[in-house]
């Protein structure tokens, strides 16, 4: 079932989401946001765009293995807690440090953040399988 | 060097896969390098531990469990090692003829060197937890062999039998183990057998000595666990020569060897361990007599000489366990020939049927000669190592240090069962190979290529060998060995002439009455055959299986339903009723419950709430009910934003949001709106669930918010989430911080959960 109104306004809000999404999940660590929030908002941009146009068209526009993001925040996540081991310290022991960007400046970051981004990968992975699986059929 | 010794199979069967690619059929050729380097290092050395070196390694594991990764090589060890890697050799060998190129040669060496590697690790252990690892993974891999024809159901079978009642048995030696330790605190071998006088003091001695032995009475086939040895011999035929005739049948043998210095010498080992071997030695003779199928006569024939070396430590004499180690050696020696040699058999004719073979003298001679010089020996004629060894088996018998009705008629039973051990050593060379053939074989016999008899020809040549010269392994295996398991040096001799003495004589009765039985073996076959005993262990076994899965699955079915309102019900009921009756038990020490002000808008906000909830109960289909959950949810974030938690909020939101999509979409699968059709009962059961679960979560969380049983964690949080984890929201701190192995487990469950939703999902679409 096609409507203009949904698919006009979809194509107008979805960046705007988007673009929030990614906000919540870095500032997540000083401000109300965070990895589960952000993958279930970005989630939501994409069964949005799954609503207006249908399964097809979002596939071509977005050709996602929403399979393979799960391992790929699974793969992250245990990484950023192996990483200290490394260095003789406990699983999952966190750092943070300033980071200086050219252009947007100096701000602080943890390597939290990396397993947080683990954790975002994780659940726009399993919200996606699942409702993509049940939608095709 | 001992880790690389246990390590090495283990490493050559990962590289098996890319070894089959390079080598193709090739591959056993190629794998036979490992047993043989293996024996060879282990060859050289023999002279050093033989002198009385112990050669040990140890890694710290669990140390506070007193479980450290312990090898220890003593000469009981090394004469275990060097029949595992010197049979292993033989059997690689013979494997490549045996199996054709179509067979899959890569799941055959994996499994097989996998066996050699975890056998190895059973023999070097010098922990008892590492022991117990390794005894659990020969019988795994000999699960998997077993079952390597896994098309045809009596391989399955065969191999289920197996895995269940070694498995078993090797659970109940782990509690053994563990009551061992319960009494001596350690795992280590050394340290256990330097508190004999604690462990033999001890009330707990009975049920360690029963719980250990059942574990080395199952693994090595002794009645009435011995039912599962003729349903293994659906595995290939090497691996019935090396697995259930060699090595891991004797891994039961080893550990009651093993541990002898510890529990021998009391009446309750003499009583269990010769006992059980006795009845063993005569059940496998007398049933071995009647079998028509060659490997399943070989089988049974097994069973019986494992009784007779069990017999033969049980009795726990030096003497007797000098003959029970020469007879161990004997019979891996003689019994891998006669497995190789009813192999070339099978394979060479088609068939394993004793009615149909015969006279195949003619055609496969040196099949014949193997088969006539290893039935021999295991009958006990001179100038053969089994003569030797049974001359030592009638004087132990003659010698016990016990005295009581088991003793004395030790002599008597073993000289019966030995008799009878004649009778199926004769029916297997002349009725096989002498006379004319009894029927048609599937293929035309011809004598096996020459390769493929080196390891037979090498195992009979090892026989006549130790019985010309038996002297020579008896100094150099044998009395080490021995001396390794009573704890001091032996200085036995062995001979093929002892002159005229009480054990000649009990072999000339033997080979007497033998004869004369052999002369009416067809009639003692029919006899044997027409006993039918309603005592039959395998009948035990069969009706207990059954029992098990037919009853479990009754019990499956009454309580999975297969309608999740039910499952909801249970794990809602076990919450009330845990977590309620613990509640109301431990009443005490809760406080009151301490209410904030309540304003007017909270007020209408619950109201709502509540008619949200009433609207769900009273919706007449399920989108009206899924609105209204929506409605619930919505009302449940804009708390969450009255009490100032806006991630919470956030979270409620969209996980509101997303999860009304996904009913939407699982709608198309769900069947149609029931409500109405649900049995009164069913109803009041699901509202009384829902009330006191309603009820009890409300009061728990009053309950807990008033009562301070700790100091709160929060101010910890509040203080360091920005000094410790970098991050001014303690919420997101926490959760990827603080409690990050938490959320690492979540998001894991999570993972699999999506995991397990898609293959159900895609699963029901194939099926439809």
């Amino acid at each position: 079932m096609k409507s203009l109104i949904l698919e006009t306004i979809s194509r107008l809000v979805v960046f705007v989401i988007l673009i929030f999404s990614i906000y919540l999940l870095l500032q997540g660590h000083n401000a109300p946001g965070g990895g589960f929030i952000a993958g279930l908002m970005t989630s939501a941009t994409f069964v949005l765009q799954y609503v207006a146009f249908g399964i097809k068209h979002q596939r071509s526009i977005l050709p996602l293995n929403f399979k393979m993001l799960i391992s790929l925040g699974l793969l992250l996540s245990l990484g950023t807690g192996l990483v200290p081991m490394l260095f003789g310290k406990p699983f999952l022991t966190s750092a943070f440090g300033n980071l200086n960007l050219p252009v947007l400046g100096e701000f602080e970051m943890a390597t939290a953040v990396l397993f947080d981004l683990g954790v975002y990968l994780i659940v726009v992975g399993v919200t996606m399988t699942i409702i993509t699986a049940l939608g095709e059929n | 060097m001992l880790l690389s010794i246990v390590l090495a199979p283990f490493v050559a069967a990962l590289l098996v896969p890319w070894l089959r690619r390079v080598a193709g059929s090739w591959i056993g050729l190629f794998l036979t390098i490992i047993p043989a380097s293996l024996f060879t290092v282990l060859l050289s050395i023999l002279p050093r531990v033989n002198s009385g070196t112990t050669i040990s390694a140890a890694w710290e594991w669990v140390s506070s469990l007193g479980i450290n990764f312990a090898l220890r090589l003593d000469s009981w060890s090394l004469l275990f090692a060097l029949l595992v890697t010197g049979i292993g050799t033989l059997v690689f060998l013979y494997s490549h003829f045996y199996l054709g190129a179509k067979e899959d040669l890569t799941k055959y060496y994996l499994y097989i060197l996998a066996f050699m590697g975890s056998m190895l690790g059973v023999v070097l252990a010098g922990n008892l937890i590492v022991l117990y690892l390794f005894w659990e993974f020969t019988s795994f891999t000999s699960f998997l062999l077993i079952g390597f024809w896994s098309n045809r159901e009596r391989s399955r079978y065969g191999a289920q039998k197996a895995l269940l009642i070694t498995v078993f048995g090797g659970f109940v030696m782990l509690a053994g183990f563990a009551l061992l330790y319960i009494v001596t605190g350690s795992f280590d071998l050394v340290e256990i057998m330097a508190k004999r006088e604690l462990v033999l003091g001890s009330p707990l001695f009975p049920y360690i000595l029963i719980l250990v032995l059942i574990g080395a009475f199952t693994k090595s086939a002794q009645v009435p666990f011995h039912i599962w040895l003729p349903n293994a011999m659906e595995a290939p035929t090497p691996i019935s020569a090396f697995l259930h005739s060699a090595t891991m049948v004797k891994a039961g043998l080893y550990l009651v060897g093993r541990l002898f210095p510890l529990f021998s010498g009391t009446a309750l080992w003499f009583g269990l361990v010769s006992g059980v071997g006795v009845a063993t030695l005569i059940t496998g003779s007398l049933l071995a007599v009647k079998q028509d199928d060659l490997k399943a006569l070989l089988a049974y024939s097994t069973i019986s000489q494992l009784g007779l070396i069990m017999t033969l430590f049980g009795l726990g004499t030096p003497l007797a366990t000098s003959a029970a180690v020469f007879h161990l050696f004997n019979h891996a020696a003689f019994k891998g020939a006669l497995f190789m040699a009813v192999g070339i058999i099978d394979h060479e004719t088609g068939t394993r049927d004793i009615n149909l073979l015969g006279g195949l003298g003619k055609r496969m001679p040196i099949t014949a000669a193997v088969t006539g010089i290893a039935a021999f020996a295991m009958a006990g004629l001179p100038p053969f190592s089994g003569f030797v060894s049974k001359e030592l088996f009638y004087e132990a018998t003659l010698h016990p240090e016990f005295s009581g009705w088991l003793a004395g008629l030790l002599p008597w039973l073993s000289v019966g069962a030995s008799i009878f051990t004649f009778v199926y050593s004769m029916l297997l060379f002349f009725y096989v190979f002498l006379g004319q053939p009894r029927g048609e074989t599937p293929k035309l016999p011809h004598e096996a290529p020459i390769l493929m008899l080196i390891g037979p020809v090498v195992l009979a040549g090892i026989t006549i060998f130790a019985g010309l010269k038996p002297d020579f392994f008896g100094q150099s295996l044998v009395n080490p060995a021995v001396a390794s398991i009573i704890g001091r040096p032996v200085s036995e001799h062995y001979q093929l002439w002892h002159g005229v003495t009480t054990p000649l004589v009990m072999s000339l009765a033997t080979i007497g009455v033998g004869v004369v039985l052999y002369k009416l073996v067809e009639p003692l076959r029919r006899l044997f055959k027409g006993i039918k005993t309603k005592f039959n262990p395998n009948h035990i076994y069969d009706w207990g299986l059954d029992l098990l899965t037919n009853q479990s699955a009754k019990l499956t079915n009454w309580y999975m339903t297969g309608l999740l309102r039910d499952y909801v019900v249970y794990i809602i009921g076990a919450f009330v009723i845990l977590v309620g009756g613990t509640y109301l038990l431990k009443v005490s020490g809760i406080q009151g419950w301490h209410f904030a002000p309540i304003n007017l808008y909270e007020l209408l906000f619950a109201l709502l709430f509540a008619a949200a909830v009433i609207m769900i109960l009273r919706a007449s289909s399920r989108v009206i009910g899924l609105i209204a959950l929506g409605i619930v949810g919505f009302f449940m974030a804009s708390f969450w934003v009255i009490l100032r938690a806006p991630d919470l909020a956030l979270t409620q939101l969209i996980v509101e949001t997303i999860s009304l999509i996904l009913f939407l979409l699982a709608f198309a699968h769900l069947p149609s709106y029931f409500k109405d059709t649900e049995p009164r009962n069913k109803k009041i059961v699901d509202a009384i669930t829902s009330a006191s679960f309603g009820i009890l979560a409300a009061g728990l969380a009053l309950t807990a918010h008033g009562t301070r049983l700790f100091e709160s964690i929060s101010a910890y949080y509040i203080e360091n989430s920005l000094k410790l984890g970098g991050g001014r929201n303690i919420v997101n701190v926490i959760l990827v911080d603080f409690r990050g192995l938490d959320t690492m487990g979540e998001i894991t469950v999570l993972s699999i959960a999506a995991m397990g939703v898609y293959a159900l999902v895609k699963l029901r679409r194939r099926t439809r």
